[in-house]
C-alpha cells in the first residue's frame, strides 16, 4: 500500500490594502482596527479589485509554470459563519486567474541524504480569494469573539493535484513553494503566523487499484509538523485497513459545488499584453503580463544551479544554501570578499557557521561571525598565519567575542601558525621516538598511520603546527 | 408660480426673491400638512433647517459683492430620498424592520453628489420593503397612498387615514408621492424591473430609469446588483435631465459603473404640443394574447383626450 497525498494551500498576498477594499492589511493590529464599511459588509457598499493583488497572482503564476488566464472571473461562495459578515466569500470558481503549473521542487535524498531528487508536482489552478476574520471563542464566558482585522485580505489559493506520496515529499513541496514566494516578494510564507496556510488530502491504496477515501489534515503550523502529521495519518489509514477497517471521511461542510454564483459586483478580470491594449484604456486599470514577467526574480531553482556553475561546489551544497534564509547571500558575501576559493569557503559555511547557528537557533541574520569577519579568517588561513585545525578554533573564538578580530584572536591566543623548521623538527622527533610500533607499521607500508603521527604533533602543538612542513619531516624521520 | 421647477426655484432663490429657509420652511410644512399620505418614513427637520440656514447665509455672505455663486443648479433646492439610500448620520430602513435604528457612516454618491450641489436633504421616502415589490403597499411602517386617490376613488376621504385610497405604485411609491404632492422639488428612487416608472407613472410625475451603469450604486442598498440602478422623479422632463447630468459619471468606488456623454442639450420648459411627436407601440399578436390591448386601447382613449385631437386620426 502506498500513500497519496494532494495539497490546498491558501497564501496571504504581500500587499498594503485588501484585495476589495482599502484598509491596511496589517499584522497584530489592535482588534477591528483595520476594517473598512465592505469589509464589515455595511449595506450599500462594493467590491473594489486591488491591482497589487491581481499582479501578485500573474507573478505567482508565471513563476509556477501555469498558464495565465487572460479574462477570469470572481464569484460568491454562500456560506454563514460568524466571521464572514457578508454570508459570502469572493473567490474564483469558474474560471480562476492561472491554471495548469508545476511547482518543481528537490530534497536530499539517498543512502546518504546527499543526492539532490528532484520531482514535481502539477497545479491544477491558483484563484484570488478573500480571507475570513477570526474567531476567538471564549468559553469561560460562552461567548465567541469577531476581529475582521483579516477579513478581506486577499489570499492565492493554490489547489495542487495527489503527486506526493508521503509527508517527506510535501514538507519539501512546501518548503520549495515558501522559497519561491519569499523571492517572489508575493507572500511572506510564514506559516507560524498563518501566512501560508496548508491542508492535506491525505489516502492509501495498491498501485493500480484506485483511490482510497481521503482525510484532511487542517491546522498546521510549521513545516515539520505538515511531514509528521501527514506520515502518522497514511500510518493509521494502511493499520485500519490491514484491520479489515473502514477509513471514514469527514468532508467539510463546505466542500461541495453549491452555493455558487457570479459575483455581479465585478466585471470579468481581464488581462493584457504590451502592444495589444485597446485604445482608451485608462492606464492605471492594466496590468500587463509580459511587464509582471520580466520582473520575476531568480527563482530558488535556478539560483542553486547557477551557485554550483559559478562556484564549483556540490549540489548538496548548493541546496542547503539555498534552503536555509540568508545563507547563500552570507557564502556569496565571504566569495566576494576573501581570496579563499569558493570551494574552501563553502565548508565553513555548511559545517561551523550552520552548526553554530542550529546550536543556539540564530537565523543567519543574527550570527555572531558576520561575512566580512569570516572572510577576513579565511584570508589569514589562506596566507599561511594560521592552520586550518587553529583556525576552526579562532572561529569558535570568534562567535564568543564577535568584537574582536580574527588576528587579534590569533595574537591573544598564540594561535599562529607554527613553521619554524627548528621548532617543527623537534616536536617530530620526539613523537617519532615516542611511538616505535607506529614507525614500525609506517615502515612496513602502512601509509596511513602517518595521519596517526600527525595528530600527535598536531596535540603537542595545539594545532598550530604547517600541517605541510609536518608531514614532510615525518616522512623523512620515518622512512630510513 | 415658482413653486413647480427646481430650475424656476433655483433662479428664484439666486435672485433672492425666495430664501433657502423659507423654501425649506415651507416643504416641511408640506409634508405635515400630507403625513396621510405616509411617504415619508423620516423627516430630518433639524438637519434640512440647518442645510438651509448654511445655504441662505453663504448667499447673504457673497450676495453683497454680487458675486453670489451657488454651488449649482439645485442649491438651496429641497429634495428627497427613498430610504434604500445610505444617508449618513441619518435612519435608513429600507422600510424594514431588519434596518431599523441603522444610521449609515457615509452618504451613496448620488445622494454625495446632490448635497454637494447645495441641496437641501428633506427626509427618507417610503417603499417595498427593500425594494421587492411594485405597489410600495409592502412597506413595515405601512403603505403609501397615491396622492391623486380621490380622483380615482371620487371621495373627500384625502385627509383620512381610510381603507378608501389608491396605492402609489412601487417601489419608489414615496418619492413618486412626495414629488407629486409638491414636498419636493426632486426625489431619489430605485429602479430594478420598473421601481421608478412605475410609481411615477401612477402618481403622474416624470420618472426617469438611467442605462445601468451611468449612476453609481454606491450606498444604494441593492435588491439585484446587476439590474438596480438609481431613479429621478421630478415634475418636469427638463428637471430630470438636469438631475441625470449632475448625477451621472464613473465612480471609482462601484465597478459597474461606465462613462458616458454628457448631455449634450438643454430641455425647453415650454412645449409646443402642435409639433411633438408621440410614439405609440404596435400592438401586436403577443399584447393580444396577453390580454394587454384592453388596457393600451383605453389608456390611449385616456391620453388621446389631453392632446390636441388632430395628433389621432382615429378619433
Amino acid at each position: 500500500m502506498v500513500g497519496v497525498v494532494g495539497l490546498e494551500v491558501h497564501a496571504q498576498i504581500n500587499s498594503t490594502s485588501k484585495l476589495f477594499s482599502g484598509s491596511q492589511v496589517s499584522f497584530s493590529s489592535p482588534p477591528n482596527s483595520r476594517v473598512s464599511y465592505f469589509d464589515a459588509s455595511l449595506p450599500g457598499t462594493l467590491p473594489v479589485l486591488n491591482r497589487r493583488c491581481v499582479e501578485a497572482a500573474v507573478m505567482t503564476g508565471l513563476a509556477l509554470n501555469c498558464t495565465i488566464n487572460m479574462k477570469s472571473l470572481f464569484d460568491r461562495k454562500h456560506y454563514f459563519y460568524a466571521d464572514m459578515p457578508a454570508g459570502y466569500q469572493i473567490t474564483q470558481q469558474r474560471l480562476p486567474i492561472a491554471v495548469s503549473g508545476l511547482l518543481i521542487y528537490s530534497h536530499l535524498g539517498g543512502p546518504k541524504r546527499n543526492q539532490v531528487i528532484s520531482k514535481s508536482i502539477r497545479i491544477k489552478q491558483i484563484q484570488l480569494e478573500q480571507d475570513s476574520g477570526k474567531s476567538l471563542h471564549d468559553e469561560h464566558q460562552s461567548q465567541t469573539l469577531i476581529d475582521l482585522n483579516r477579513a478581506g485580505v486577499g489570499l492565492m489559493e493554490l489547489v495542487m493535484e495527489p503527486d506526493m506520496s508521503c509527508g517527506e515529499e510535501a514538507a519539501a513541496a512546501v518548503r520549495e513553494l515558501q522559497l519561491i514566494l519569499q523571492a517572489l516578494g508575493t507572500c511572506q510564507g510564514n506559516m507560524s503566523e498563518g501566512q501560508l496556510r496548508v491542508d492535506a488530502n491525505v489516502s492509501v491504496h495498491r498501485p493500480g487499484e484506485p483511490l482510497g477515501v481521503r482525510t484532511e489534515v487542517k491546522n498546521i503550523n510549521s513545516i515539520r509538523h505538515l511531514a509528521r502529521a501527514i506520515d502518522h495519518e497514511i500510518q493509521r489509514q494502511m493499520e485500519l485497513l490491514e484491520q479489515g477497517g473502514v477509513v471514514q471521511n469527514e468532508t467539510r461542510a463546505f466542500d461541495q459545488k453549491t452555493g455558487f454564483m457570479p459575483e455581479p459586483n465585478l466585471p470579468p478580470l481581464l488581462l493584457y499584453v504590451s502592444g495589444r491594449v485597446p485604445a482608451g484604456l485608462d492606464p492605471s486599470q492594466v496590468v500587463l503580463v509580459d511587464r509582471v514577467k520580466a520582473l520575476l526574480p531568480e527563482l530558488p531553482g535556478v539560483r542553486r544551479e547557477r551557485l554550483v556553475e559559478e562556484y564549483g561546489i556540490l549540489p548538496e551544497h548548493s541546496y542547503t544554501l539555498v534552503n536555509e534564509d540568508g545563507l547563500a547571500d552570507y557564502f556569496e558575501t565571504v566569495v566576494k570578499a576573501t581570496k579563499a576559493e569558493p570551494r574552501k569557503v563553502i565548508g565553513w559555511v555548511v559545517k561551523e557557521l550552520l552548526s553554530n547557528l542550529n546550536q543556539q537557533n540564530l537565523k543567519v541574520n543574527q550570527s555572531l561571525v558576520a561575512a566580512r569577519a569570516l572572510a577576513e579568517l579565511l584570508d589569514l588561513l589562506e596566507t599561511g598565519h594560521v592552520s586550518s585545525t587553529a583556525a576552526k578554533v579562532v572561529f569558535q573564538e570568534l562567535w564568543k567575542n564577535p568584537e574582536k578580530g580574527a588576528e587579534k584572536i590569533i595574537q591573544e591566543q598564540n594561535l599562529g601558525l607554527m613553521s619554524d623548521a627548528a621548532t617543527l623538527q623537534i616536536i617530530c622527533q620526539k613523537v617519532v621516538e615516542s611511538h616505535p610500533e607506529e614507525v614500525k607499521a609506517i615502515q612496513n607500508g602502512n601509509h596511513k598511520v602517518l595521519n596517526k603521527l600527525m595528530g600527535q604533533v598536531q596535540k603537542e602543538t595545539k594545532g598550530r603546527a604547517d600541517p605541510v612542513q609536518v608531514r614532510a619531516i615525518l616522512q623523512e624521520l620515518t622512512s630510513s | 408660480r415658482s413653486g413647480r421647477s427646481p430650475r424656476r426655484v433655483s433662479k428664484a432663490l439666486r435672485e433672492g426673491r425666495v430664501s433657502a429657509t423659507d423654501l425649506c420652511r415651507k416643504c416641511l410644512q408640506r409634508i405635515r400638512e400630507t403625513h396621510y399620505l405616509n411617504a415619508y418614513i423620516s423627516v430630518t427637520e433639524e438637519l434640512a433647517m440647518q442645510q438651509a440656514e448654511r445655504r441662505r447665509k453663504l448667499r447673504l455672505l457673497r450676495g453683497y459683492t454680487f458675486m453670489w455663486e451657488p454651488r449649482g443648479i439645485l442649491d438651496g433646492v429641497p429634495f428627497s430620498v427613498k430610504d434604500n439610500f445610505c444617508t449618513q448620520g441619518v435612519e435608513t430602513t429600507c422600510a424594514s424592520l431588519m434596518l431599523k435604528g441603522y444610521t449609515p457612516p457615509f452618504n451613496a454618491t448620488v445622494v454625495q453628489k446632490l448635497l454637494d450641489q447645495g441641496a437641501v436633504l428633506l427626509g427618507k421616502t417610503n417603499l417595498d420593503e427593500f425594494a421587492m415589490g411594485s405597489g410600495s403597499t409592502d412597506s413595515s411602517f405601512g403603505p403609501v397612498r397615491n396622492p391623486w386617490s380621490e380622483a380615482v376613488t371620487g371621495g373627500r376621504s384625502s385627509t383620512e387615514l381610510g381603507s378608501d385610497w389608491a396605492i402609489a405604485g412601487g417601489s419608489s411609491g414615496g418619492s413618486a408621492a412626495a414629488v407629486a404632492s409638491l414636498s419636493c422639488y426632486l426625489s431619489l428612487g430605485s429602479d430594478t424591473g420598473g421601481s421608478t416608472r412605475n410609481p411615477g407613472a401612477l402618481c403622474g410625475v416624470v420618472a426617469l430609469k438611467p442605462t445601468y451603469g451611468v449612476l453609481s450604486r454606491h450606498g444604494l442598498i441593492p435588491l439585484v446588483n446587476s439590474m438596480d440602478v438609481p431613479g429621478i422623479l421630478t415634475r418636469r422632463v427638463c428637471d430630470a435631465a438636469i438631475v441625470l447630468d449632475i448625477l451621472r459619471g464613473p465612480d471609482e468606488r462601484d465597478s459597474t459603473t461606465v462613462p458616458s456623454p454628457a448631455l449634450d442639450c438643454a430641455l425647453t420648459e415650454e412645449l409646443d404640443l402642435t409639433r411633438i411627436t408621440v410614439g405609440i407601440p404596435q400592438v401586436t399578436d403577443w399584447f393580444q394574447d396577453a390580454g394587454q390591448e384592453v388596457v393600451v386601447s383605453s389608456a390611449l382613449a385616456g391620453t388621446a383626450g389631453g392632446l390636441p385631437s388632430d395628433l389621432f386620426p382615429w378619433r
